[in-house]
């Protein structure tokens, strides 16, 4: 019983590391602010957010792991603001779509 | 009324961050979450009534896993669209109309939308909401408007409207 606690914590913490290092490499290979930003809050907010849930296995019912279950709805608000607050400044500070974009309907909408 | 439900709200956050019953503890955590509740209970939601109404709480459980569901499938197709040597992304602007009313509810789209990985809200403009997309797959308002909000729209109507 206490072996497969560790096992499935550790299996949520691997996932969790691979999800925050695709996330590193988005950062790294992405072209634009945008694009960038993707990467950053999606991939690692899982990854974070997956980390936490090993944590929970691993420590089972106690303070750490109530701890840990209140961090993942603060990390999860906390990281969509973030990154609505940053590509919101991004475009208003002038920073172009970038040659690959398609389509922008906000332009007319802040005129 | 408002107030009163966010400071009893904070003081079960306190005590679940904390973990621990003493007095100095209790008094300490009644004066943050008075202060919390002070500063930010008129932006809470207006109708506290419906926070008791178990319905809700069932339709927020499905969202949940709804919304898991969502989070993990566009997580792989970023993933892919990272790791891919040619990078198929095609970014765009595009923008999308609620039906949803309230503050509330549309705060929790556009954090819903920005959470499932290859699209950011950007800004909410009346009941536009404007996002940023990794990958437009469609050009057709209607099409997209489904893809993006329809899996989450129903649901969080049930929620809070």
């Amino acid at each position: 019983m206490n072996n497969m606690k560790e096992i499935i914590s550790i299996v949520f913490i691997t996932v969790g590391v691979l999800f925050n290092l695709l996330g590193c490499i988005g950062i790294l290979r992405l072209p634009d602010t945008y694009n960038r930003l993707q990467a950053a809050t999606k991939a690692v907010t899982l990854g974070c957010c997956s980390i936490l849930v090993g944590v929970i296995f691993h420590f089972g019912l106690s303070d750490a792991a109530t701890k840990a279950f209140i961090a993942i709805p603060i990390l999860f608000f906390g990281s969509t603001v973030a990154a609505h607050a940053l590509i919101r400044g991004t475009y208003h500070f002038g920073i172009t779509l970038g040659d690959k974009c398609v389509k922008d309907d906000y332009k007319e909408a802040i005129k | 009324m408002k107030y009163l439900t966010l400071f009893i709200l904070s003081m079960i956050l306190w005590l679940m961050l904390t973990f621990e019953f003493t007095a100095a503890n209790l008094i300490a955590g009644a004066v943050a979450s008075l202060i919390c509740s002070l500063f930010f209970g008129r932006l809470f939601v207006s109708n506290v009534g419906k926070l008791l109404q178990p319905r809700r709480y069932y339709w927020f459980v499905i969202y949940l896993f709804v919304f898991l569901w969502e989070c993990i499938k566009a997580n792989v197709d970023v993933a892919y669209r990272v790791l891919h040597p040619a990078m198929p992304i095609r970014p765009g602007i595009v923008k999308v109309r609620t039906s949803l009313k309230s503050d509330m509810a549309k705060m929790l789209l556009a954090n819903s939308i920005t959470m499932t990985p290859g699209t950011i809200s950007v800004d909410i403009i009346d009941d536009c909401l404007y996002i940023h997309w990794i990958y437009v797959r469609s050009e057709d308002p209607a099409v997209y408007t489904a893809m993006i909000t329809g899996a989450f729209e129903k649901y969080i109507k049930k929620i809070i409207e």
